[in-house]
């Protein structure tokens, strides 16, 4: 299918009234949660994915990725209002977004972040329309083998950029294989890590864990403090929330490098939104004619970054939904989802599902428009949401979160199980274990023990078959090296400077 | 020395030992290929050795003078405490009833509101939640003694 009559197909799967209304859904409740600090995408779709068990996986698909992109938008207007950002993405907005609102240019500053994610949204769409059915063609060659090292290589990138602490992210992303690895081995039917309990033989449900982990240990996290931010007014009207023409001109580089450089680093597994923002606003700065702006309100310092962490979400999803390896912890929630929905994620997800591939990209591209509509005129309407107090938000998350689960299974001991992730996310956070190796040794886990017992029964034991072909072999050096070049001081030193920015 | 280091990796090559102990019980090859025990044994035994290395960094790495905040945890687990009573009490009172509670629990003793204040947040949100999931969604809740 050629990707014109898939997008065409694509169009009319998106354009059906029901996935019109969950993309809006989808769309809105991103822009929300991307609002809400402390609470993020992969929490909230985590929350939410045990709802979308009856919905058709292309509608769900919709609504899910429209959280996951519309969090990005929502996360500048908190950035830029209150000077704390909505979600990791929109730190970096913080420097330039926060000093324009004191200034008095909230609304510019806030016009600007939409038409950049806007703009660098719609090119991620591009970027993954185009470049998804080549590579997923390319993998068609893939055997265990080939999945066990990219497996490998994704888990290992991902290690590399999760922490300051290599170690103790490669420590989180064991303890997410051996949560794995708990229940019935489907190879032999030996139950393993169950602690005599029979609740335990299926093993322990993925949302439990990523609820735990991220929605519920973060509320933990925040609750800390009884403190709340001071936000700052938004003006009302739309002509208040436009940038001059003198802004667009300084922002049109800006435009540009963030839809370059964001989906770039997001086809790159591990390194995320975050330091695809901050890579845009350090480039964008290298080339100003004006650094000196940065960091004291430049229009192109809330461009750059909010460009960035827009486009890198349609990059994210390109190894995602082609070879089934996610990068993060939000596209690790959505494999899940695909898993759950009955679905194969890998190179032939395309072939076997265009309607659930092309609608969604299509409805990407409606749900960019969307969320330019929602995020200019209604900006203000959303930053009420900033006036909500907490002790009203945090037991909603509890609450959902409960829900969330119970719905799984309608089992109370999925319940206290979440209980117990709860604590363990708290403990990582506060011990500085990073969750989203955890989250992908979780997800990973069984495919990558499934593809080494199947290629190492191809070779009758003789591990050399791991090295012997060609993709396999580089992309076990690939990981290898990203594991060992850290011991070199100076890379090392780079990579915790990298982290720390 | 780093105390959180040092402690929660001598926790980790626990688990680790435990899992290489587990996995050493059950099959590494079979005449089919590898065995139910063949990946966590490799996995168990990586994670001894890097726990070991972050004990062995921890009490390389000096000592840390850092002011040691008590209230900010506190908090964290009381809510957590809060948590897990009410999932304990979920199937003697049901759903509705524990998630009130929780939130009367949040909203009074946590941020120090008003009981009535506390009441009414408690209850209007069980409320919302039997109303928007067990009722329009259909979303199966454990039922307490009067049904809900």
């Amino acid at each position: 299918m050629d990707i014109i009559s898939g997008l065409w197909q694509g169009f009319m799967v998106a354009l059906a009234p029901y996935n019109l209304l969950w993309c809006f859904i989808g769309v809105l409740l991103g822009t929300l949660v991307g609002i809400m600090p402390g609470l993020g995408p992969a929490a909230t779709i985590a929350m939410l994915l045990p709802l979308t068990f009856k919905m058709e996986p292309a509608t769900a698909m919709i609504m899910l990725a429209g959280i996951y992109y519309g969090a990005k938008y929502g996360g500048s207007t908190t950035s830029i209002l209150l000077n704390v950002p909505g979600e990791s993405a929109s730190v970096v907005t913080c420097l330039d977004g926060y000093q324009m609102a004191r200034q008095g240019r909230a609304g510019a500053a806030l016009g600007i972040a939409a038409i950049a994610s806007f703009v660098a949204g719609t090119v991620g769409v591009l970027g993954l329309m185009l470049v998804a059915p080549p590579l997923a063609r390319f993998a068609l060659t893939f055997s265990s083998p080939e999945y066990f090292a990219l497996m490998s290589l994704g888990l290992a990138m991902v290690v590399l950029l999760a922490g300051k602490s290599m170690v103790k992210a490669l420590l989180a992303m064991l303890v997410g294989l051996w949560i794995a690895s708990m229940g019935t081995d489907l190879f032999s039917s030996t139950s393993r890590f169950t602690f005599g309990n029979m609740e335990m033989l299926d093993g322990i449900d993925f949302v439990v864990v990523a609820i735990g982990v991220f929605a519920i240990g973060e509320v933990m996290a925040s609750v800390e403090s009884r403190e709340e931010g001071q936000v700052l007014p938004v003006p009302k009207g739309l002509r208040n929330l436009l940038p001059t023409m003198q802004d667009m001109k300084d922002c049109r580089f800006a435009f540009v490098n963030g839809s370059v450089v964001g989906f770039l680093v997001g086809v790159l597994p591990g390194a995320g939104s975050t330091i695809a923002s901050f890579l845009s606003y350090g480039l964008e700065k290298a080339v100003s004619k004006r650094p000196e702006m940065f960091g004291h309100g430049a229009p192109e310092g809330v461009a750059a970054p909010e460009g960035a962490n827009n486009s890198e979400t349609g990059g994210a999803l390109v190894p995602l939904l082609t070879l089934g390896i996610p990068g993060s912890g939000t596209t690790a929630i959505l494999l899940a989802a695909l898993i759950l929905w009955g679905l194969r994620p890998g190179p032939l997800l395309i072939q076997d599902n265009p309607t659930l591939f092309w609608g969604l990209v299509a409805s990407m591209y409606i749900g960019n428009v969307m969320l330019l509509v929602l995020n200019l005129p209604l900006v203000p309407a959303f930053a009420q949401v900033l006036r909500l107090p907490v002790y009203i938000l945090y037991p909603l998350i509890l609450g959902v979160s409960l829900v969330g689960v119970l719905s799984v299974s309608g089992s109370v001991f999925d319940a206290s199980m979440l209980v117990a992730f709860s604590l363990l996310g708290y403990a990582m956070r506060k011990l500085d274990y990073p969750s989203a190796p955890l989250i992908l040794g979780l997800v990973l886990g069984d495919g990558m023990e499934r593809a080494l017992r199947q290629s190492l029964m191809m070779s009758q034991g003789d591990l050399s078959i791991l090295v012997s072909r060609p993709a396999s072999a580089i992309m076990l050096a690939l990981a290898v090296l990203i594991l060992v070049a850290p011991l070199a001081r100076g890379f090392n030193r780079w990579r915790q400077k990298a982290i720390e920015s | 020395m780093k105390k959180a280091d040092f402690w929660s990796g001598l926790a980790l090559a626990g688990l680790g030992a435990y899992i290489v102990m587990q996995a050493r019980a059950w099959d590494y090859l079979t005449p089919e290929g590898p065995g139910a025990g063949f990946f966590p044994l490799w996995y168990g035994i990586a994670m001894i050795a890097l726990s070991l290395v972050l004990v062995a960094a921890s009490v390389r790495g000096g000592g840390e003078k850092r002011a040691v905040d008590t209230l900010g945890p506190t908090r964290a687990l009381a809510l957590w405490a809060a948590l897990a009573v009410s999932v304990a009490l979920l199937k003697v009172i049901g759903f509705a009833a524990s998630f009130a509670l929780l939130t009367y629990a949040v909203v009074a003793f946590l941020y120090g509101k008003r009981w009535t204040v506390a009441a009414g947040v408690g209850i209007a949100s069980a409320a919302a939640f039997h109303l928007i999931f067990a009722v329009a969604l259909g979303v199966s809740l454990p039922a307490g003694p009067l049904g809900f």
